[in-house]
């Protein structure tokens, strides 16, 4: 598989009155239709090296390193090169707009199609994100729509320009389980489908090991271990890779209670 | 168990939505003990935070019953309501949401140790720094503001908030939901030891079953405003009967090991 995406020792620093240095010497690479989860608790930098990548850090932020796209040849752009969803969908979504006038305008400003055949694929990505009645949802404001829903919404505009990387950044975090379980399984889909790469990025690793091929775990602004999900599961080198795996708390996992209180 | 501290029953309440009636709690009907810890789990909208809300009298009722501690809650007015509100607490998902960022922690202490006349002006500071330690946290951390300190933290003041009017029952609106896993696992274990030296029963409101596994004692389980499963945590989450039980059990994010 082909190189889609080389990160290669790359720092980030925020200025505000005095500079914080939030993601340090970090590299790896990203395969075509690979997918990596990206996985760290608050002040990780996980969030950062998302916008380091998409061209949306700050205006003053200091990068260093490179970020290179080797099958692309140029600089990407947002939006069309790369599909970025949020995990609160009100923050990408335009509240005043139709859901099918901000899918079409995607489509019309990156593929350059017509505003007619705009709407017409506007409405079949509703179809592939599965919501009931596409061509109602094509009229709806988001304030009509469930966070489920809206969340369907925010992945058809992403991946509208058909990008090589989708970035879903805690995009399931403000769902149910239930509701979190399908978009997880629509996103895997769509990938799989359209032979993107994907950065999944999450603070619940048993989340990102379903979904994943790969796993990086990061930790106040650094890459301290990727691998393959089983070997990151089963054989993780670094202590705090150990200690997430053991503060997580599945089904399988003992009752905190006294044994007599759970019997 | 000893006699319930809190029954719930008939509990009913409809919201209008969009010209058409939403039943948000539908015959929900459930009992809390001493020293247990329930947890009502369900997806958004099940009516797992109206109920909550309804203890807290947050939200009116459109019907039901609630009696607590002895009392009829929703006939309870003025003085009385005050009184009982007291001992019934409630901890929420975002902390920084629940408190004034610029104020102290030891300003969000001294309120309810002052509104509900739990210790006299002169020995709050002292109140003050005990309760902190019974959360983990150095009586330094007084002077601090809100915004100052990191989440974990912020939930442990939550916490010490709760406590300080020495309730007979907390309710965690997804108290943990918001916290770094590594912090997460600290605040259950503070939460467990409170409640086995002072036997307060918990009513935790929660999505996520891994985490309900963890810490509660019984388990009802929600949805679209009835209650459609209840048992012991680990049975039902071991061999849940209802459909909605079946599907958080198979929705729970699970560590995928070799194939």
């Amino acid at each position: 598989m082909s190189i889609r995406l080389a990160v290669e020792k790359l720092g980030v620093s925020y200025r505000d009155g005095r500079e914080t240095e939030v993601l340090k010497d970090v590299s790896f690479d990203l395969r075509a239709g690979e997918r990596l989860a990206i996985i760290g608790e608050s002040g990780s930098g996980k969030s950062t090296l998302a916008l380091a990548i998409a061209g949306l850090l700050p205006a003053g932020s200091r990068v260093d390193g490179n970020i290179r796209w080797p099958e692309l040849g140029r600089q990407p752009a947002n939006g069309r090169d790369i599909g970025f969803v949020f995990q609160d969908p009100s923050s990408s979504l335009n509240p005043v707009l139709t859901i099918g006038e901000q899918i079409a305008e995607v489509a019309r400003a990156h593929l350059g199609m017509s505003w007619r055949e705009a709407y017409a694929y506007a409405e079949m990505l509703l179809g592939r994100v599965r919501l009931h009645d596409p061509s109602s949802a094509l009229k709806a404001f988001p304030h009509q729509l469930s966070g489920g829903q809206r969340q369907r919404v925010a992945i058809a505009e992403a991946i509208a320009a058909r990008p090589g990387l989708l970035i879903a950044d805690e995009a399931t975090s403000a769902l149910d389980t239930i509701v979190q379980a399908e978009i997880v399984r629509l996103i895997e889909e769509l990938v799989a489908e359209d032979g993107m790469s994907l950065m999944f990025i999450s603070h619940d690793i048993a989340l990102a090991s379903q979904i994943a091929d790969r796993i990086a775990v990061f930790r106040h602004g650094r890459l301290i271990e990727i691998g393959e999900v089983v070997q990151i599961v089963e054989a993780p080198r670094e202590a705090y890779t150990k200690s997430l795996l053991a503060v997580h708390m599945g089904l399988d996992t003992p009752s905190l209670l006294a044994p007599e209180a759970v019997a | 168990m000893s006699a319930p501290l809190l029954v719930a029953s008939n509990l009913q309440k409809r919201f209008d939505s969009r010209g058409r009636t939403v039943a948000a709690l539908d015959d929900v009907n459930f009992e809390v003990a001493p020293g247990e810890t329930l947890a009502l789990v369900g997806p958004s909208g099940s009516g797992k935070t109206t109920a909550a809300r309804a203890l807290m009298r947050l939200t009116e009722l459109d019907g039901g019953d609630i009696h607590f501690d002895g009392e009829d809650l929703l006939g309870l007015k003025g003085a009385r309501l005050r009184a009982v509100r007291a001992r019934l607490q409630m901890v929420f998902q975002d902390p920084r949401a629940a408190f004034n960022p610029r104020a102290t922690v030891a300003r969000v202490l001294d309120d309810p140790l002052r509104i509900h006349g739990i210790a006299p002006r002169g020995e709050r500071p002292e109140a003050i720094a005990q309760l902190l330690q019974r959360v983990g946290l150095s009586p330094d951390l007084a002077s601090r503001a809100i915004h100052e300190i990191s989440g974990g933290q912020r939930q442990r003041v939550a916490i010490a908030r709760a406590i300080a009017t020495r309730p007979r029952l907390i309710v965690l609106d997804e108290a943990v939901s918001a916290l770094d896993v590594s912090v997460r696992g600290q605040i259950l274990e503070l939460l467990l030891d409170l409640q086995r030296s002072e036997n307060i029963p918990y009513l935790f409101i929660s999505h996520d079953l891994g985490v309900v596994r963890a810490i509660a004692h019984r388990v009802a389980i929600m949805d679209k405003g009835r209650i459609v499963e209840t048992g012991r945590a680990a049975e039902v989450i071991a061999n849940p009967q209802s459909d909605t039980g079946q599907a958080l059990v198979a929705a729970a994010p699970k560590l995928r090991h070799r194939a």
